[in-house]
Formats: C-alpha cells, structure tokens, sequence
C-alpha cells in the first residue's frame, strides 16, 4: 500500500517534531498499552515457570493408587469393607497390566509425625519410614549423595538395610560424621546404613521427603509384621498411553483382583501427575489469555486516545489538506497519509513500550538469578511468538485508529478546506 | 482550453439558497492571460474555484481541454488538477513546515516522481523565480513577494497548461506586486494559459483580457484597456 519513499517518512518524522509534546502524549497511552502487555505476560511466564520447575522434580508420567473401603456391595461383600492389598496383588498388577510399565508397593510405618521411632545412641528423631522396591527411584526421583539406593540383592535377602534422607542424617548423626556403615534402630530393629539422599526441588513436599527412611519392602513386612501389606502404588504409565485411561484402567485391574464393583467410586483412590500438568497448562494458557486480554484492552484505550488526537491534528490542519489537494493529492494519497501518520505514531510508541517492558523483565529476571528471592516467580519472560502476535495486534489497532480521522479529512472538501483558517 | 456554458451554482443557507454564478458563459483559449475583476460578494473566487475544479457547480457545463467535466470523481478532479492546473493564491498557502523546495517538490510527489528528480526540477523552478538562494527557508523566513514566488514556482512545476490566480498581489505592496505581476507575465509568455482574480486596475491592466463579474454574472468582457477603466472606476466606487 505504501511505498516507502525517503520523503515520506520525513513527512512523518516533521509530523512528530511539529508538536512533540502531543506526540508524546497520544504516544504514552499506547507505549503503556504494550507495555502492560509485555509485564503482564511475562509475569503470568514467571508464575508458570516457578510452578514447573517446582512440578519438574516429579516424573511426569507417574501415578500412583491406593485403597479404601467400598461403597458398593459385591459377590457376597457388605460395603463399607476396609479393601486391603499385598505383595501378591501387586505382582498380578504387574503381569496384567497394559498400561503400566513400573508397579512399585510402598508400605509407610505408624501414622504421621509419631513419637519418636528411629534412634541412634541418644539421638533420636520421628521419621517417616518406607517399605519400597529397587526401581522406587524412577517414580521419585532422588539425588544419592552417598552410598547407594536399595537394590535387588536388599529384597531378596530381606536385608536389614537403609537408606536415609538428609534431614536424618543431620538430626541423627554428629556434623561430619559418616553415616555408611553405622546402624540406626527403627522401632527397635537394627538397620546399617547404606545411602543418603538429597529430595529434589526445594518445596514443602521435598522437606518432607528429607526426612525419610527407605527399607526394603520385604524386610519391612517382616520386620514390623505387616504380611505383605501395601499402603499404596507408585507407578509409572507407559510411553504414548493416555494417563486419564491408565489411570481408569488401573483401577478396575485393581477392582477385579480385589472384587470390587466395577463402579465403585470410592474403593480405590489415582492420583496422576500428567492429569496434574494438564491442569495446570490449562490454568497457564488462561492466564496468558487474560493478561492478553487485559493488555490489549490497555491498548485499545491508547489507540482511542491517538484516534482523538489525530482528528485534532485533521481538524487543526484542515487548510494543509486542502492545499495538498489543490496540488493534486488524490484522495488515496491523504488516506495513505494520514493512516501512515497515525500507524507511524502508534507503531513508535507501541515499540517504545516494548522495548521498556522487554528491558524490565529481563531486568526483574536478572534479579532473581542473582539470588533474590521471588518465591515461586522464576525466569519471566516473553516469547517471540508472543511479541510477534503483540505487533500484529498493535498493527491491526493503529490502521483502525487511523481510519476515522482519514475518512474525516476526505469528508472535507478542497474547497472548504481552503478556506478553512490555519 | 476552457469552456463553460450556462455554470450555475448556489450555496445552501439556513433558510435556502443562495445563488453566486448565475449562469456564466465563458471561452478562454491556451495562452490567453485573464483578469476576472469584480465587486466583493460578485462571485470571482467561486467561478476560479469552480475552473480549478476545487468546487462542483449545480448546471451547464465545463470543458477543459475538450474533456466534459461534469459528475467529475474527486479523484478524476485531482489527476486533472494534478496535471493542467496550477494554483495561486493571496494568503500563498506554503505548507509552513516545510522548507520552499520541499514546498516547490509537493506537487512532483503527487505525481509520483522519483524524488531525485523532484529535487532537481524544483530547485530549477526555484533558480526560475529567483529563489534558489533561499531553498533552504521556511515559509515563516520568507517576506511577502517571495512566499509568492515560492507559491508560483511550486504552480509551475508540473508544467500546467492554465495557471489559476485568487488575487495574487492582493497581500503585496505595489512594488512587489508588479514584481510578481512581472513573473505572471513571463509565465504567460511562455505559452501557458493565466487567469487571476484581482480587485486592482493596474493589475488587470497588464491582462489581455478583463472580465467583470457583477452578482454572479459578467457584464463585461474585453481587452483589457476597453474594459479597465470603467471597472476601475466602479470597483473604487464601492470600496
Ligand atoms: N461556503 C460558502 N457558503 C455560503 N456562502 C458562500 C460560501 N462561499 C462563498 N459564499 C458567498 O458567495 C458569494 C460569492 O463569494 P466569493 O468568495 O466568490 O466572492 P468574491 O467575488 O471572491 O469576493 P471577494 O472579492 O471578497 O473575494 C458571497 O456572497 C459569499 O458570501
Ligand atoms: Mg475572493
């Protein structure tokens, strides 16, 4: 539409330092638009990626199962049955599953936050402790800062075997002291040592996790006579299978083995983190969604104020209009001119905003990497694609924002437009 | 070059109309040089504007150059203006905020000429008027005479066939209007068509041709000298 030829942008630029103060007053309302976009967006990025890097300490596709009492009455059962599970029924899971590829049972002792179970010498301390399997790493991922996990050799010989946390680690033993090969008593059963492990991330569930003991999953049937009992599952969904359909298809592997109802609601409680993520990206592109909203109502607000200002700027300059058609201007020629007017206006302090707001995330950004602490807030930022669809935006607003004040200047007569004072 | 048969044209008012050209009949051929004279209110600068296609009028007809322009497109009447007609007027109309050259280019931008050429043609047309030396000028840093020869040499550029002047000394004093008057008549010279609207007998006098309107129509036309005296005389009657 426009060729750009070198007078016409000085054109533009003497429309800007004719009246600099107004320029930079139609400009500010646009400039803040965008800007407001950019922080807005940015900030909604910042939240996203704090909560996922917080998210990303727990494997994505993992699941995990547990049982309570039933609702529904079946083959011959009352409800309301506490529905317990053993070693033997998870094994079943395992070779009949088609949608899982790892079935860990994990059996915890007592209750939360007890007394005082595990002690060492005169140090003691309540700690969460695990019956688990060899593989429990890849559920939970964990950091081994010393040692080992448990392995296959552990179960199979019911090893009196541990592997603690950090958190243990201090509370039980003295600064410096080398945990590996050193014995701690859980409830009275000796247990050597043989890990230590650091939680990853850095949130509430990880100081939890700091504080626990794993043992291997037979010893602790036997050492606290739970007979195989599993207090819940942890389990990985195979690669490309939908986590919403491994996870109803677990369930009723459960039920059948367990005779359950098949629609029983209560019995057996999923939890899944692939359904988790999926919230949680439909919470973020939501929010990304208003924040786009938001903002581009900001600009709205400032390409309204650059329309009124470009319809003074008509109004003012009625008689220059006029001799410009009196030199042969055509009609095209005053629209081209004017929609370039306000598109050069816009677009200037559509970048200005840009570049503010661009230069304060990255400044807030550099903040927090140099240690300042902002919560869940990490890394805010902006992509390209964003910007991209910003200007486009931007773009679309400013030719609408000049349409008016040109159809209104060719709305004046050449005539009239001479004669007009100015 | 221009013919107008029976123009009629009324301005709408409050409780009307009123009528400013009652029916104008005029032939001007190429290279003539036209006073229209008149009292205050007798219609001259609507009947210019009306030849400069600036304004519509309601009946009769106009031919420029043997093209019919009625129910002419207001871009039609831009591409004619563009490239026959030349315009100049009392207040000089220089875009202020734009240097003489720059002011002198506009119409060459229009026409879509390569702004190379544009610079070169106007600073010819500048040299031409005597201005080169103040290209550089804003409008504002110019005095009367020489806005005006700005305005002339920016209504040459194109190579107009017909020069249309709204009384073009109308701001001057007297020495600098026959300097312009002086211009006007080398423009004539040259084989292009001129037409001013004055109120002044010594400038009409300079015309071939004179032409008086009275209330929207021409009571006179003639050579200038038939014509001038008794216009003269008339036009200092009723200021
Ligand atoms: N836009 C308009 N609306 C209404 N009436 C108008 C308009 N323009 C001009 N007129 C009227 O038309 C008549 C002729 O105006 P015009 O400007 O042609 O006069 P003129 O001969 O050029 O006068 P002057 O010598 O004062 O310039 C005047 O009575 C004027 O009031
Ligand atoms: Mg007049």
């Amino acid at each position: 539409m426009m060729g750009l030829d070198r007078d016409r942008l000085v054109e533009l630029v003497q429309v800007v330092v004719r009246n600099p103060l107004r320029a930079f007053l139609s400009a500010l309302g646009v400039g803040w638009g965008l800007f407001m976009i950019i922080i807005t967006v940015g900030a909604a990025r910042g939240l996203e990626n704090g909560v996922k890097a917080d998210m990303g300490n727990d494997v994505s596709n993992s699941m995990f199962a547990w049982t309570m009492s039933t609702s529904l009455p079946y083959k011959g059962y009352q409800r309301g049955r506490y529905v317990e599970m053993d070693i033997d029924d998870v094994r079943w899971i395992q070779a009949n599953t088609q949608h899982l590829d790892l079935v860990c049972p994990e059996v915890q002792l007592g209750g939360y936050r007890g007394t005082n179970n595990v002690t060492r010498g005169k140090q003691s301390g309540a700690f969460d402790v695990h019956g688990a399997i060899a593989e429990y790493p890849q559920v939970k991922p964990m950091n081994i800062t010393e040692g080992r996990f448990l392995n296959e050799g552990d179960l199979a010989g019911e090893r009196k075997v541990c592997v603690i946390g950090s958190r243990v680690k201090d509370i039980l033993f003295e600064m410096g002291e080398e945990p590996l090969g050193e014995t701690v008593q859980i409830q009275g059963v000796i247990f050597r040592v043989v890990g230590v492990y650091t939680p990853k991330g850095n949130d509430e569930d990880a100081q939890n996790e700091a504080e626990s003991i794993y043992i291997p999953f037979s010893t602790f049937s036997k050492a606290f006579n739970t007979r195989g009992r599993v207090g819940w599952l942890s389990m990985l969904i195979r690669d490309g299978v939908d986590a919403e359909e491994a996870e109803e298809a677990t369930k009723q592997l459960i039920k059948a083995r367990l005779s359950i109802h098949p629609d029983d609601p209560r019995a057996i409680g999923a939890w899944s983190m692939a359904e988790e993520f999926q919230k949680a990206e439909l919470l973020f592109s939501g929010m990304r969604l208003i924040s786009l909203l938001f903002g581009s109502l900001a600009l709205l607000a400032g390409v309204i104020g650059i329309t009124n200002i470009m319809l003074i700027s008509i109004k003012e300059r009625t008689k220059e209009l006029g001799i410009r058609r009196s030199l042969g201007a055509t009609p095209v020629r005053i629209l081209q001119q004017i929609i370039g007017e306000t598109l050069f206006l816009t677009l200037l302090a559509g970048l200005c905003g840009l570049v503010l707001g661009v230069g304060l995330l990255e400044a807030v950004d550099g903040f927090i990497e140099d240690g300042v602490d902002a919560g869940v807030f990490r890394h805010p930022e902006i992509d390209f694609g964003t910007i991209m669809t910003v200007l486009c935006i931007l773009l679309g607003m400013s030719i609408f924002a000049g349409v008016l004040p040109a159809l209104r200047a060719l709305a004046i007569k050449p005539v009239e437009a001479l004669r007009s004072e100015g | 070059m221009l013919a107008l048969r029976g123009i009629e044209k009324s301005y709408p008012l409050a409780g009307g109309s009123l009528p400013v050209l009652k029916g104008i009949d005029l032939n001007i051929v190429q290279g003539e040089m036209v006073a229209i004279m008149g009292s205050s209110g007798s219609g001259k600068s609507t009947l210019l504007n009306v030849l400069g296609l600036l304004d519509g009028f309601d009946s009769g007809g106009y031919d420029l150059d043997g093209v019919d322009m009625a129910g002419l497109s207001e871009k039609q009447a831009a591409r004619y203006r563009s490239q026959f007609l030349g315009f100049v007027f009392q207040s000089f109309n220089l875009i202020s905020f734009k240097t003489a050259l720059e002011n002198v280019a506009l119409p060459l931008f229009y026409q879509k000429v390569p702004r190379r050429e544009r610079q070169k043609r106007a600073m010819e047309m500048l040299g031409k008027m005597g201005m080169d030396d103040r290209a550089d000028h804003l409008p504002s840093e110019l005095s009367g005479g020489q806005k005006q020869r700005v305005a002339i040499a920016r209504a040459l550029i194109t190579s107009p066939r017909v020069i249309l002047a709204d009384e073009p000394t109308g701001a001057l004093d007297s020495t600098t209007s026959s300097e312009v008057m002086e211009v006007l008549r080398e423009v004539n010279a040259s084989g292009i068509t001129v037409i001013i609207v004055t109120h002044e007998a010594d400038i009409a006098a300079q015309c071939d041709r004179t032409i008086r309107l009275h209330d929207g129509v021409i009571i006179e036309d003639g050579k200038s000298g038939e014509v001038v005296e008794p216009t003269a005389r008339g036009a200092r009657s009723q200021d």
